[in-house]
């Protein structure tokens, strides 16, 4: 039992700090509860979706995929276009994600060849595509749209005529989704439809585990030698797992954008990454393993720290900056904290798994102690 | 051709770039027939099998001579899988399990029973859902005619090691059509215990006609459950027989076979009376993947060559490895009676024992850097050899250095260019006495030299084992040789100890007959003979 609460305590070590650290800054802040719910739901209606888009490359092995950078830039190229055509509401989001998944479905692809050739280095890798393709995509917004590809709407064109500008209005589908089906719990407002699109993801990804995909990534997770001589075709599965992913992240975008309601079109993705991954691996999860209530967990926590502690410190320290200064601190370190912890344990695994290779011949008789 | 032959091999034979690896090997065996392959390291059982199996390496490397026969058939595998389909089912030494998965989940691999959906159509065959019900039926079902306790639903990692055996003996009869299966070394992590269960369901398999080759070094094994033993030596089958018609003691002499009437011829040997004891081990464990020690103790006397052999894999790496800190260890080891600091490299050079290392390239040599640095830069760091100080710094004493250098090049006739030359460049065998020299530098009391002849052509062979044994006589240092070959260790050892299992099974005088040291082995002796 004690031994259990210990194992217990290990493994959630990461979650259990966060949430001590916000019962400490909560009443420091002064923020009233109903404040803090409704800013956790905007939140988690935000981010959800990113960071459930992590998952599945997990399953496979691969790592945090920093590479949802590129599914993020596939989505901002939809929404560029939908603001050009003025296409408003619901159907220009949904027309916004169609034409971001196949710039998505390239993409990951793209990553998915990479990362083939980069096993055991995968996060990395996708971290630096994350650099290489932001750049590509850098060329085409800052000089291929209204040169090359067409783009009518002028206004959001750069004064000197092509280029877009840095900041985008999304007037057209501000808050469409999460205003589409309207609730209010006393002074809190619920994004309903947000959320239940955030639900179908979820059942998407439970009911993905139970296919044979995802068995097979499972499979190739654990081991990828032991599936390839079973026959599974390891690479083909690997770059389907990257695909989701990225196509799953500019949807991610897309619903992120609209509850923002301005997109800056050449940083808004850049941070996407860092941020969910941090998120999810607060929530308890590791380089090998993440739960979709380790996402949930993990939006909760990270979020809170970030509302909490700007108010917190400018109430213990005076200033405000603290709070900004954690944020980056805490993603950060949290990452290459975790990074740390994921080959320590695994070098303790392998350890202990040979200690008890010889205690069992021990016990046989075969050694004397 | 007679009906119930299920796979017939005819002279088969195969080199790697002309080094012949098989000649003509035939061989039969019928439906349900347990057939027991033994043989040394190297003597081609794991490439019979590979070609077998239709391993890339082989086709790679110019395919092989002969023709394979299975079930009728001619067949020339491209690829495992092939050979899985037609119904050959392989259980490697190293599991192929994958650990986070259950019992179920690993029988049905890749095989599993699926429920479609509208979504197959749609896209591919691996959008159906797993039918877990149907897959647990089928993991227990082959469970049963295994004849086994294993539990279902058990993750891989948590369980015994002889579990994930018979797990993985289930996944290959599972397979429908499996008839013949191969199974490399299935005994050899097991406890006895799980052994006898694991031969016990060998036989129950046989009595339902799938055909078995059995490889293993544990003779009475073969004995017990196998109808006929084939031995190979040296790439040639060197007989097949049923099994009753034979004892370990002919199977062992089979196996080693080759001259038995070349005596030692270890002329010089001291006359020594002189026991006095260097290295006293006890209960030494080594926890060095693949050459695992379990609990190795012997006395080292001074001054002498003590040889140690063994197969590959028992262990007997791990000893001169753990020793010198390498890998981590435990246990009792004294060095001139004061208790030597395991697991600190450091500790064991310092105390003046030095380890000429099997893995050369790996960690035994700098190979960027010019022979007289390698020469001297353990005893550089270590004693502080080779260093003249000069206003407070040290600095590497260079003139010391390349006269040293030179010293070695001419006594152990390295062929190089000049002392200058990068170790890179150097063929195996003088980067192997680049090695002795860089040992011998540092003036050791105590010597351990592991696999010294491994890659390098016999006349380097014999100057190596020769500059050991004038080293040993001249400067009366202890040396301590593992090697794979029995010959090489009775042409210039005191003594040799065996170790199987990771422990030892035996230490016999050079002069003792092959079959002794081949007993030995295979673990058919266990008394310790002093």
């Amino acid at each position: 039992m004690n031994k259990n609460l210990k194992k217990f305590l290990i493994n959630n070590a990461v979650p259990i700090i966060f949430i001590v650290f916000s019962i400490m800054a909560i009443p420091v802040s002064g923020f009233s509860s109903d404040y803090l719910i409704q800013e956790m739901i905007i939140r988690l209606g935000r981010n959800s979706f990113l960071v459930l888009s992590l998952l599945i490359p997990i399953i496979a092995g691969m790592g945090l995929n920093f590479g949802i950078v590129l599914g993020a830039m596939a989505g901002q190229i939809g929404l560029i276009f939908i603001t050009d055509w003025q296409v408003a509401g619901v159907s220009g989001m949904i027309l916004a994600m169609i034409i971001s998944t196949p710039i998505a479905i390239i993409l990951g692809t793209l990553g998915g060849l990479v990362l083939n050739k980069a096993k055991g280095r995968e996060m990395v890798t996708s971290y630096i595509l994350g650099f290489f393709i932001n750049g590509v995509y850098q060329l085409i917004v800052l000089y291929g749209m209204g040169k090359i590809i067409p783009i009518t709407n002028k206004s959001i064109l750069l004064p000197r005529g092509y280029g877009i500008r840095n900041a985008i209005d999304l007037n057209n589908i501000r808050r469409v989704l999460d205003d589409l089906i309207p609730l209010k719990i006393g002074n809190i407002s619920v994004p309903v439809a947000t959320f239940i699109l955030i639900a179908l993801l979820c059942l998407f990804i439970i009911w993905f585990r139970k296919t044979k995909l995802g068995q097979d990534m499972r499979a190739i997770g654990q081991d990828m030698e032991v599936a390839r001589s079973s026959g599974i075709n390891v690479e083909k599965t690997r770059i389907i797992s990257i695909i989701i992913s990225t196509i799953l992240a500019s949807y991610g975008q897309i619903i992120f954008l609209q509850n923002i309601g301005t997109m800056n079109t050449y940083n808004s993705h850049e941070q996407i990454g860092m941020f969910s991954i941090a998120a999810l691996l607060i929530g308890g999860a590791s380089v090998i393993k993440a739960t979709i209530p380790n996402a949930f967990v993990g939006i909760i926590l990270f979020h809170l720290m970030f509302v909490v502690s700007p108010r917190a410190g400018k109430e213990l320290i005076g200033q405000a900056q603290i709070g900004e200064y954690f944020r980056v601190f805490i993603s950060y370190g949290i990452i290459a904290l975790s990074l740390a912890l994921h080959s320590w344990k695994e070098l303790k695994e392998k350890e202990r798994n040979r200690t008890a290779l010889r205690e069992s011949l021990q016990k046989d008789g075969k050694v004397e102690s | 051709m007679e009906n119930n032959v299920i796979l017939k091999l005819e002279n088969i034979s195969k080199d790697f770039f002309g080094n012949t690896v098989l000649t003509d090997i035939n061989l039969e065996i019928k439906k349900g027939e347990i057939l027991g392959l033994v043989g040394e390291n190297g003597a081609g059982k794991s490439t019979l099998m590979k070609i077998l199996f239709g391993l890339p390496e082989i086709t790679e490397t110019g395919g092989y001579g002969g023709k394979i026969i299975f079930d009728g058939k001619e067949v020339n595998f491209s690829s495992p899988f092939e050979a899985l389909e037609s119904g050959i089912g392989m259980v490697h030494q190293e599991f192929s399990l994958i650990p986070g998965f259950t019992t179920t989940e690993n029988i049905v691999l890749n095989r599993e029973s699926l429920n479609k959906n509208f979504l197959v159509d749609i896209f591919s065959e691996r959008m159906s859902t797993l039918d877990r019900e149907k897959m647990k039926e089928r993991s227990e079902k082959s469970i049963k005619r295994l004849g086994v306790e294993l539990d279902e639903n058990m993750i891989i990692s948590e369980m015994p090691v002889g579990h994930k055996q018979f797990t993985e003996i289930a996944r290959e009869i599972e397979r429908s059509n499996t008839k013949l299966l191969v199974l490399d070394e299935p005994t050899a992590v097991l406890t006895e215990s799980e052994a006898e269960i694991l031969l016990k369901t060998i036989k129950k398999l046989s009595t339902e006609g799938i055909s078995i080759i059995f490889i293993t070094h544990r003779l009475s094994e073969i004995i017990s459950v196998c109808d006929t033993v084939s031995v190979l030596r040296d790439g040639i089958l060197v007989n097949t027989v049923k099994t009753e018609e034979t004892s370990k003691k002919q199977i062992t002499e089979w196996m080693i076979g080759r001259k038995i009437d070349s005596k030692s011829e270890s002329t010089d040997k001291k006359e020594e009376n002189n026991q006095e004891i260097i290295m006293k081990i006890e209960n030494l464990w080594v926890d060095m993947p693949g050459e695992i020690v379990h609990n190795f103790s012997v006395d080292v006397y001074k001054g002498e060559i003590l040889g140690i052999g063994g197969l590959a894999g028992q262990g007997k790496l791990g000893i001169p490895n753990g020793i010198m800190g390498l890998y981590k260890a435990g246990g009792n080891v004294t060095f001139k009676n004061i208790n030597l600091d395991l697991n600190n490299p450091v500790a064991s050079l310092k105390k003046g024992i030095a380890f000429v290392s099997e893995d050369r390239r790996g960690i035994g040599l700098l190979l960027d850097e010019p022979i007289d640095l390698n020469i001297a830069f353990t005893a550089m760091q270590i004693n502080n050899d080779f260093i003249v100080k000069k206003f407070g710094i040290n600095w590497a004493d260079s003139k010391k250095i390349k006269k040293t250098a030179k010293d070695y090049i001419e006594k152990l006739e390295i062929k190089c260019i000049s002392e200058k030359q990068t170790t890179r460049q150097l063929s195996g065998g003088n980067q192997q006495k680049v090695c002795l020299a860089r040992a011998f530098a540092m003036k050791p009391e105590m010597l351990f030299v592991s696999e010294p002849t491994r890659g390098i052509d016999v006349g380097a062979k014999k100057l190596v084992l020769d500059t050991l044994r004038k080293y040993n006589r001249e400067f009366g240092t202890t040396i301590v040789m593992i090697s794979s070959e029995i010959e090489e260790l009775r042409t210039i050892s005191d003594r040799i100890a065996i170790v199987s299992e990771g422990k030892i099974s035996g230490i016999l005088p050079p002069e003792s007959d092959p079959v002794e040291f081949g007993e030995l082995m295979v673990g058919i002796k266990d008394e310790v003979k002093q």
